[in-house]
């Protein structure tokens, strides 16, 4: 089977764009990704396009309106917040499978303000309020309270989580923020469902990003392995069956269950990953990740942010880019869009953010209902 | 809560409702595997198989987590208010509202009891509060 490639890759800078429509942000990260490349539109032998928002309405092939019509096959896929990262998969897999060489995938999304509501139940029993309450905020409140409960986590330790990564998106020029939020700030924010505050939520905004991937025969041939990154791991996961996960939406066996899938697909462990673009979602999510993910050990996921491990410096840097409490959140693009981030520092690109020495990266979506889609991505040696 | 949107009962979940309206907590378990289901479903999703029956819980348990909204999904809703998640003393986890507390004097591992609330002639919803 060939090794898959990403050979161009790139994402438009996050924000609210309401003059404009979906396939015109999605058709603008695909010139991007192309131009990355150095490819066309008529290079690519198919097309896989993530939007939620529209997602009966062909957004894949309303882009190639836009680019060029021609003619190639358009998957499009809607995976809650997994989405982009889906988008991408179908195309990593139809590389590995050998049915194409090189193909595009663009994650695209246009947002409102305000909380995202649960995934629909079709039970006849509506969560909100009734049985507690489906908004996103809450479920990862609680969430994150079970983690407090368990191990002490505080407040203060989830609210750093946010100061943090509004600190390295003031590094990031394609990030929705470039603002400091002091520990203060972000404890003293509106609270919308304890313990996260507003500064601890995603961040709705508009954005898209895309990828070339390309099969090794086929980025040897057109001269691209000098800023290839190698995609060695692509897993998706639904949520396994837990007897205590009855209720809520599972944010962690998925994870933990991806995880362990990913690094044995890339024949890697935890400590070889040198930097992470997780699914901060919520405060409280990143620092449940730190543990779902191996970064550290169980319980320690406290520890991991008081001592700076998990910042721009540190052990094992996460979402370097402003993550999605900063960068923000356009759920369609924010798999893709992390893919972009981690490609940039294996590629050595990522200018005052860049984390030295970056060999090998991983990113991570959850989408609630549940998906977890991981990438494990590699700078290619040779 | 006054107005706020009610569940429709379908043939699933109608037991589970019934048997609030009448004051008992109906759950489903597995006669395979004795994991106990909830949100009601067809089939276990452990065994693959549809032997769910339905069972009473004690209807008491602890508070495993919890959340204090303050900014509501939909705008009928008063807050704060508690969303919680009660682990039974069956083992099994249900999310519902936890009432007649204080959302600053909410603690996890608290002990807490089902208490109904009569929304409408069909609908009665199962609350918890907490018992000493
Ligand atoms: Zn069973």
């Amino acid at each position: 089977m060939t090794d898959a490639y990403v050979v161009g890759i790139d994402m438009i800078k996050f924000g609210r764009f309401p003059d404009r429509t979906v396939p015109d942000l999605g058709a603008e990260a695909a010139l991007l990704a192309l131009d990355d490349c150095g490819l066309k539109i008529q290079d690519m032998e198919a097309l896989y396009c993530g939007n939620l928002g529209q997602a009966g309405g062909m957004v894949g092939q309303r882009i190639l309106q836009e680019i060029g019509q021609t003619g190639i096959p358009v998957v499009n896929t809607a995976n809650a917040c997994a989405t982009g990262a889906t988008a991408f998969r179908e195309g990593w897999m139809s590389i590995k499978a050998g049915v194409y060489d090189v193909v595009l995938a663009v994650g695209v999304e246009q947002m409102g303000k305000g909380l995202l509501g649960g995934a629909g139940g079709g039970t006849g029993i509506p969560k909100e309020g009734l049985l507690g309450s489906g908004t996103m905020p809450a479920v990862f409140a609680e969430a994150g309270q079970e983690h407090a409960s368990k191990y002490g986590t505080t407040f203060e330790q989830f609210a750093k989580v946010s100061v943090k990564n509004h600190h390295h998106s003031t590094l990031n020029p394609k990030a929705m923020y470039q603002i400091e939020t002091p520990l203060e700030t972000v404890m003293n924010a509106e609270m919308i469902a304890y313990p996260n505050t507003k500064l601890m939520c995603s961040v709705n905004v508009d954005g898209s990003a895309a990828a070339v991937i390309c099969s090794e025969k086929k980025a040897r041939e057109l001269g691209l392995m000098g800023r290839a990154v190698k995609v060695s791991a692509s897993v998706l996961t639904s949520d396994p069956w837990q007897e205590r996960d009855l209720v809520m939406p599972d944010v962690n066996s998925c994870t933990r269950l991806a995880s362990a899938k990913a690094f044995e697909m890339a024949g890697i462990g935890a400590s070889d990953v040198n930097l992470v673009e997780l699914h901060d979602c919520f405060a409280t999510a990143e620092i449940l990740h730190y543990e779902n993910l191996g970064l550290c050990a169980d319980g320690e996921a406290g520890k991991m942010i008081d001592s700076g491990d998990s910042a721009l410096g540190g052990r094992c840097p996460v979402n370097v880019s402003g993550g999605l409490l900063s960068k923000g959140h356009p759920l369609g693009a924010t798999g893709i869009a992390n893919i972009y981030e981690v490609s940039t520092h294996l590629r050595g690109e990522a200018g005052k953010r860049q984390v030295e020495g970056a060999k090998v990266g991983m990113t991570h979506v959850i989408g609630l209902g549940s998906a977890c889609a991981i990438h494990v991505l590699e700078k290619v040696t040779a | 809560m006054s107005g706020i949107p009610l569940p429709t009962p379908n043939p699933i979940t109608r037991p589970h409702w019934e048997g609030c309206r009448e004051g008992l907590l109906r759950v489903q378990r597995c006669s395979a595997c004795g994991d106990f289901v909830f949100i009601p479903r067809v089939g276990c999703p452990r065994c693959l198989l549809e032997t769910l029956e339905w069972v009473e819980s004690v209807g008491r348990g602890t508070l495993y987590s919890y959340s204090v909204v303050h900014r509501p999904q939909r705008p009928e809703f008063e807050v704060p208010y508690v969303v919680a998640i009660v682990e039974l003393d069956e083992g099994w986890h249900m999310l519902t509202n936890l009432v007649e507390c204080e959302p600053e004097d909410v603690r996890v591992g608290m002990k807490v009891e089902v208490s109904y609330r009569e929304m409408s002639d069909e609908i009665t919803l199962p609350y918890f509060r907490p018992r000493p």
